[in-house]
């Protein structure tokens, strides 16, 4: 079925009336959903103190540069969200080292609960394709489909790129003891346009793929709340679902429906981000283009 | 008093007293008035006939046409003319924009004579306000480049104001400057009758000259070495000195003059130059606490398309480009096929769903 999900809202309403006969599964934890928050505030504002360097020639870069107090207070801004950036990026880090090295959990780098992209990704892309055109069936998707694998990698080598770039320009003097000439032109080349192709992806691509389409229309609540409804769930990530039946592990993973107040500021939060990043959008390819 | 013209024929002794012609008598300038009653006709009053030297120097000087700038029209009146060095005098140093400003402020003169209204761009000027707030009499005014009475076109090769004259006209008051640029590349090349290159109004402009340290200076400064250098203002556009700089109120970062010096501009082979090799460390360690001979490796004029100059950064930039380009293509192509593949489904099971419900409606009302 390739129906409209219902209303989270109205689920959860209704859950709480009929004493949760609608049953909520968790699908991140609160330290995730802090992750992704810190994670799109910092992007948002790195974009808007970002773009109006990369096209400072454009009428509305003055505009803006002059908004935020000048050009001084646009590149002090872009240098805090970058550390705020860095340091959310570190404790991923450190927890993917502890979780999969330390305490040798399973499912970090390899099997259905990984992050790891494998064989079975490969053959969901084309089936995915396949099945777009009308050539066959909808490929089932696990816990992580192959886009939001996607969607991790990128924003992954994208950190690591745009802050190893940005952080060599900024501190240029200490890099030049190891970096040959040539490169420290290359790191302002390198910054903007793997900056360009991250706000031009999360903005568009990443916006339509998780939020925009038919069926999360107008925003996936999940990434907000943490939870998602059972039908949503089967319908979205049938071979996790199957999968958690199997083991007898999908009762571990019950949640409680989230709160109306939630759900609202999770919309206002999620509408606002939506549009500064559309606008952003908009400005970059009329700069771009002009 | 007035005469048959209505003219007022009054003259305040006083006043006259004091000015400059005051020991003279009457019929010294009036030459053909001995008696009472006057002839019919006076005579003009010829101001050549002691001034001679000022009237050859007008003769030839664009304001010669004596009808349209007799010599009270910057003198003032004539029975109160005072000694340029009394504050009274229209021609007094700091009296002189005023003076010249009466027409050479106002949009007539564009019209008539296709000249700018330079008096107000003057008046903003470090010279005007040097004049006009500090009270200087050694700041430059409207006389001190074009003269007095001998005013010529800054077409005329004579003129001061001529494009090879001006460093040496500038140069009047600030010698060090002049000696500087004159040693330096533009200097130079002026000098060998290359009237191409730069002189000081070029980059300071004529009459709106702004102290270089202000915000508007720094601004408007690149832009100008830019339309000679073209190929040097677009590899400079693609730095971050440019970008940061383009934004404005953020001034501190490198403009053209920061590096390669102002006025005695020199090659980099030469080694006075600040861009020579031995000098980098110090020219960028002006700004780049530091900065050491590796970091001096950096390029301020790159140029990321030129694969013979610039090859490393050529192939970073190629391959970014086609990472940027190959990665929304294949997305973007994905991503619309997907929505409207959604789309369609989704439509569809709408369908079939409200298809079922009417069929039961049917099928309850049949049974009822």
């Amino acid at each position: 079925m390739e129906g409209k999900m219902p209303d989270l809202e109205q689920e959860a309403a209704e859950s709480r009336r009929h004493g949760g006969t609608k049953r909520f599964f968790m699908r991140f934890t609160r330290e995730q959903r802090y992750m992704h928050a810190v994670l799109f505030t910092t992007f948002l504002g790195l974009a808007a103190t970002g773009l109006p360097i990369r096209f400072s020639e454009s009428i509305w870069a003055r505009g803006l540069a002059k908004a935020v107090g000048g050009f001084g207070a646009i590149l002090f801004f872009h240098k805090f969200f970058a550390l705020v950036l860095t340091l959310a990026f570190l404790i991923h880090v450190k927890e993917i080292f502890t979780r999969g090295i330390l305490h040798r959990e399973k499912g970090i780098f390899w099997g259905s609960t990984s992050m790891v992209a494998n064989w079975k990704d490969a053959k969901d892309l084309f089936g995915h394709l396949r099945w777009m055109v009308g050539l066959g069936p909808k490929p089932q998707f696990g816990r992580y489909a192959y886009w939001e694998k996607f969607d991790y990698w990128a924003v992954f080598w994208g950190m690591i790129v745009i802050g190893f770039s940005g952080y060599a320009m900024w501190f240029a003097p200490f890099f030049a003891h190891f970096l040959p000439g040539w490169a420290l032109n290359a790191v302002l080349v390198i910054h903007s346009e793997e900056g360009l192709l991250a706000i031009l992806f999360i903005f568009s691509i990443h916006f339509v793929n998780t939020h925009l389409r038919p069926d999360s229309f107008p925003m996936d609540m999940v990434v907000f709340t943490g939870v998602e409804s059972e039908e949503e769930f089967k319908h979205k990530r049938p071979l996790e679902y199957e999968r958690l039946v199997r083991e007898g592990k999908l009762e571990a993973r019950l949640g409680e429906a989230p709160q109306t107040w939630l759900i609202n500021f999770s919309r206002v939060v999620g509408t606002i981000a939506i549009a500064i990043g559309l606008t952003l959008l908009v400005l970059t390819l009329t700069a771009y283009f002009s | 008093m007035q005469d048959a013209n209505g003219h007022s024929i009054a003259v305040d002794g006083k006043t006259f007293g004091d000015s400059i012609h005051g020991s003279l008598k009457c019929n010294d300038c009036h030459s053909n008035i001995k008696e009472y009653p006057h002839p019919d006709q006076v005579a003009k009053v010829d101001c050549k006939t002691c001034h001679a030297d000022e009237a050859s120097g007008l003769s030839g000087s664009v304001h010669a046409d004596s009808k349209e700038h007799p010599c009270t029209s910057c003198h003032g009146n004539a029975h109160t003319i005072f000694p340029k060095t009394d504050s009274r005098s229209a021609v007094y140093p700091l009296n002189v924009p005023k003076t010249c400003g009466n027409c050479h402020g106002t949009e007539g003169m564009a019209k008539k004579h296709g000249l700018a209204s330079v008096y107000p761009l003057y008046v903003d000027s470090i010279h005007g306000f040097a004049l006009s707030k500090e009270g200087l009499l050694v700041a430059a005014n409207c006389q001190s480049c074009h003269g007095s009475h001998h005013i010529l076109s800054h077409k005329n090769p004579e003129s001061p104001t001529y494009k090879s004259n001006i460093p040496k006209t500038c140069g009047s008051c600030h010698a060090k400057i002049n000696d500087d640029y004159m040693g330096g590349a533009h200097g130079k090349a002026v000098a060998g009758g290359n009237l191409k290159a730069p002189v000081c109004t070029d980059c300071h402009t004529a009459h709106a000259i702004l102290q270089p340290t202000e915000a508007a200076f720094r601004m408007q400064s690149t832009p100008i070495c830019g339309s000679c250098h073209t190929d040097k203002l677009s590899t400079y556009r693609d730095t971050f000195h440019s970008q940061l700089g383009s934004l404005g109120g953020y001034v501190e970062t490198a403009r053209c003059w920061d590096c390669h010096g102002a006025h005695e501009i020199l090659p980099a082979s030469d080694p006075r130059s600040p861009i020579n090799k031995a000098n980098l460390v110090k020219t960028c360690g002006a700004c780049h606490a530091g900065a050491n001979l590796s970091f001096v490796q950096y390029q301020p004029h790159a140029n990321a398309h030129d694969r013979k100059l610039n090859p490393a950064l050529y192939f970073v930039r190629l391959f970014m480009n086609i990472l940027l380009a190959g990665t929304l293509t294949f997305f973007v192509i994905h991503t619309l096929l997907w929505l409207i593949r959604s789309r369609y489904n989704q439509i569809r099971d709408n369908q079939s769903r409200n298809d079922q419900i009417k069929e039961k409606s049917k099928n309850g009302g049949k049974n009822a």
